[in-house]
């Protein structure tokens, strides 16, 4: 079925939260609310981990492009079907392909967007790296699959080609998958998962990994993966024959489109009293910034997609673009902090791969 | 000082302070409280969704809540939640109606 936009992005609601600028005028409490709050280099510096290095890079992400085919309540990407510029060209992916080949410690290559398959270059990229003996996580928003028949190969392709799919399932109930995501999402989603699962995805022994992600369609904290994850299998399995590997739950950064609910709906001092009441100083060590380089579709560098989204780049000045890739400057380098990464820092922590600690 | 309102949300979060005035029960109260909700034979979201029920029979506005705010993130549903109160409510009027055996067994008692 078609599926009604839940949401608008900020740029063509012309909101003056589009402008990253401002966002972190919010988040420091400087424009539109009145609290500030202790800042987060100071908290982990009391923890004894300032400044934050990165670890070993494993982990090259790529933003693909801002064109999805749906437009999300919470998105920090702000993407939706109104973002036809802003998506990754070949020859910015054939850099980015260079680096890979060149740097022996990235064992993994993480695709999002944006709707990554909506970008033309997307089957060739995925191809590429797993040439390259790289394993290749793609974050798939499944509806997409159903979005056009020329992607009902899809399922096909991913297995053929061995990808790691990671999946936005925010609830096994329609009603709260549809409130953050459109209506018409959820079926699409379960529709998806069907052809996933026949494709073996998701199904014991096939080697064909299938993790879903779990966001909270509010202002609230994730629960523990071992909480959610038996209920969503149930679930799932139970009303709709479904089956999915692991559960990630990632909570919710206060950036972009949810940073846009927490204020519209007076929910964000609250929220981030939350975050911060639940800072966890063991996530510090595993911080997915801390392996994990990040690369914008127009090929800028980045310590993490939230970062990315609120355009603080990596620290070396002269190493801030795929064409000036200076690993050695990079692997020296003090990660960018700001407040928003109190949300990977809350109760179990917070990363693309779900929990931390 | 005249109060606004028996019930202030921002009370909520001084739950805590109760210990102020008398410190060795109120530990020792929130030590078996955080007992209580943590997994066990019951799972921690099913014993959010009974405090939810529970809340709704005692009616405490805190409790409603917490327990709503809790029940979302330990990933229960709204349907779920609203067959927590139903549940609730089935056995408030269950109990007031079960006292109409006591009041059909006066009547008899009395009646030719």
């Amino acid at each position: 079925m078609s599926i009604k936009q839940r949401s608008k992005s900020l740029s063509s609601r012309q909101s003056e939260l589009s402008d990253t600028f401002v966002q972190l005028e919010v988040l420091n409490g400087r424009r539109a609310v009145d609290v500030q709050f202790v800042p987060f280099g100071k908290k982990i510096a009391e923890h004894g981990h300032a400044p934050l290095k990165p670890a070993a890079l494993e982990i090259f992400q790529i933003n693909v492009g801002k064109l999805c085919n749906q437009s999300c309540a919470h998105c920090h990407v702000d993407a939706g079907p109104d973002k036809k510029q802003e998506n990754m060209s070949r020859a910015t992916m054939e850099r980015c392909l260079e680096i890979i080949a060149a740097t022996p410690s990235i064992h993994s290559v993480d695709i999002t967007g944006g709707a990554p398959e909506l970008n033309p270059h997307f089957r060739w990229l995925v191809e590429t790296c797993r040439n390259l003996g790289k394993k290749v996580m793609h974050r798939c928003n499944l509806t997409v699959l159903l979005s056009n028949p020329r992607f009902a190969d899809l399922p096909a392709f991913f297995a053929e080609q061995q990808v790691h799919l990671i999946s936005s399932l925010p609830h096994f109930s329609k009603n709260r998958t549809d409130s953050q995501r459109g209506e018409g999402v959820f079926e699409d989603s379960i529709a998806a998962l069907r052809m996933l699962n026949a494709a073996g995805y998701g199904k014991a022994g096939s080697g064909l990994a299938l993790d879903l992600v779990y966001k909270p369609s509010g202002a609230f904290l994730p629960a523990g993966q071992g909480t959610l994850e038996p209920e969503f299998k149930r679930q799932l399995k139970r009303k709709y024959d479904v089956d999915f590997n692991s559960l990630f739950c990632i909570t919710n950064m206060p950036i972009s489109r949810f940073l846009d609910y927490l204020l519209e709906t007076g929910n964000y001092a609250e929220y981030m009293e939350k975050l911060i009441g639940a800072f966890n100083p063991a996530t510090v060590p595993g911080l997915m910034c801390r392996n994990t380089i990040s690369v914008s579709w127009d090929g800028y560098l980045y310590d993490c997609d939230f970062n990315q989204m609120l355009d603080l780049k990596v620290a070396p000045a002269h190493s801030r673009h795929i064409n000036d890739f200076d690993s050695k400057a990079l692997d020296e380098r003090a990660i960018v902090l700001n407040q928003h990464c109190y949300g990977c820092t809350a109760g179990a922590g917070s990363s693309c791969g779900g929990e931390i600690a | 000082m005249a109060e606004k309102t028996y019930f202030d949300p921002a009370d909520l979060k001084k739950f805590g302070n109760i210990t102020e005035f008398q410190e060795e029960m109120g530990k020792k109260f929130f030590a078996w409280y955080g007992e209580v909700f943590k997994e066990g034979a019951l799972t921690e979201r099913e014993k959010s969704l009974i405090a939810l029920a529970v809340a709704h029979t005692v009616q405490c506005p805190y409790c409603i809540d917490a327990y709503s705010h809790d029940c979302l993130e330990k990933g229960a549903d709204e349907e779920q939640m609203m067959e927590a109160v139903h549940v609730a409510a089935a056995i408030k009027s269950g109990a007031t109606l079960v006292f109409g055996v006591q009041m059909m067994n006066h009547v008899k008692n009395v009646s030719m």
